[in-house]
């Protein structure tokens, strides 16, 4: 990540492309799914639910179309595959212990806070729900600050 | 039709997910790294969302009720409380650290990457963690 030996620019391995269009599409996409997710079966399109409800759910009834949301989700990336010829990028610029400590905070975050960027972050706050407004506002912050720390404090 | 409209709607969205970048945790923190290499494309993705849901809310919100489902199933939950801000913050400590929050996680299995497997399992066992701890002492449902 920090590569000096080479002597390239030190941020330059991290660079992404600003993406303008391509993310205003995907972004109508996620919204489209949520407006339809709610048409169909009147729920809230939250990744932690779903999460969760496959994890720790009891019914059956209840885990089978969360099995198979979580299946169409994972052939998202296939489906773009097939039809562009191309993978789309999945560049994890950080260390496995890194991925392993943050996923298990995340876990412990999102259930304690009732849900996460999908379930707050675009359907709370397009219900204007003021419990999600708080929680995007809570995340992004400390997502921006703890970003802060570890690449310019920690200079991780 | 339910497996079949759930299996669709999880796939609109896993290729939201992919075209938008969202997928990548490269994208996404440096979304949060503006002292850095800053990319604000993640605002388009959040945006686009947003301004979709918020308006198709309006029209499905005004119907009786959801085509599968007798009824809408909203959260009920109103209070502002210190499990709401506390979690909330923990999640974006979190998100900050792996780049990865889980909806960008689970289309992102479809790459094959190991490292999205690897957070993938360690979410998982940080939600059951969660939850056994919140069995424990005072039941509340969570969204």
């Amino acid at each position: 990540m920090c590569d000096r030996i080479e002597g390239r620019d030190v941020m330059t391995g991290l660079e992404t492309a600003f993406t303008p269009l391509q993310s205003l599409a995907g972004g109508v996409l996620i919204g489209l799914s949520a407006v339809m997710l709610m048409f169909l079966q009147g729920r809230i399109m939250g990744a932690t639910g779903i999460l969760a409800g496959l994890v720790t759910g009891t019914a059956p009834g209840e885990r089978s179309w969360r099995a198979a949301m979580v299946a169409g989700m994972i052939a998202g990336p296939l489906l773009v595959l097939a039809v562009t010829g191309q993978m789309p990028a999945v560049d994890v610029p950080v260390s496995l212990p890194m991925i392993l400590v943050g996923g298990f905070i995340v876990g412990i975050g999102v259930t304690y806070g009732s849900g996460c960027t999908s379930g707050h972050g675009v359907c709370g706050m397009a219900r204007l729900s003021p419990r999600s407004i708080v929680a995007t506002l809570t995340f992004m912050v400390v997502c921006f600050a703890t970003v802060y720390v570890i690449r310019h404090v920690l200079g991780v | 039709m339910r497996l079949l409209s759930a299996f669709i709607v999880g796939l609109i969205f896993g290729v939201g997910i992919a075209i938008s970048g969202m997928i990548n945790p490269a994208k996404v923190l440096n979304f949060f790294d503006i002292a850095g290499t800053w990319d604000p494309s993640l605002a388009f993705v959040m945006g686009g969302a947003l301004i979709t849901t918020f308006i198709g809310y309006r029209f499905v919100l005004r119907r009786p009720a959801p085509v599968i489902e007798a009824k809408f199933l909203l959260p009920t939950a109103r209070d502002i409380d210190a499990r709401l801000v506390g979690g909330s913050a923990v999640f974006g400590l979190g998100w900050g650290i792996a780049g990865f929050c889980p909806g960008a996680a689970l289309p992102a299995l479809g790459s094959g990457k190991w490292e999205v497997a690897a957070f993938i399992a360690a979410l998982v066992a940080g939600i059951w963690v969660a939850r056994m701890a919140q069995a424990r002492g005072a039941p509340r449902a969570t969204a």
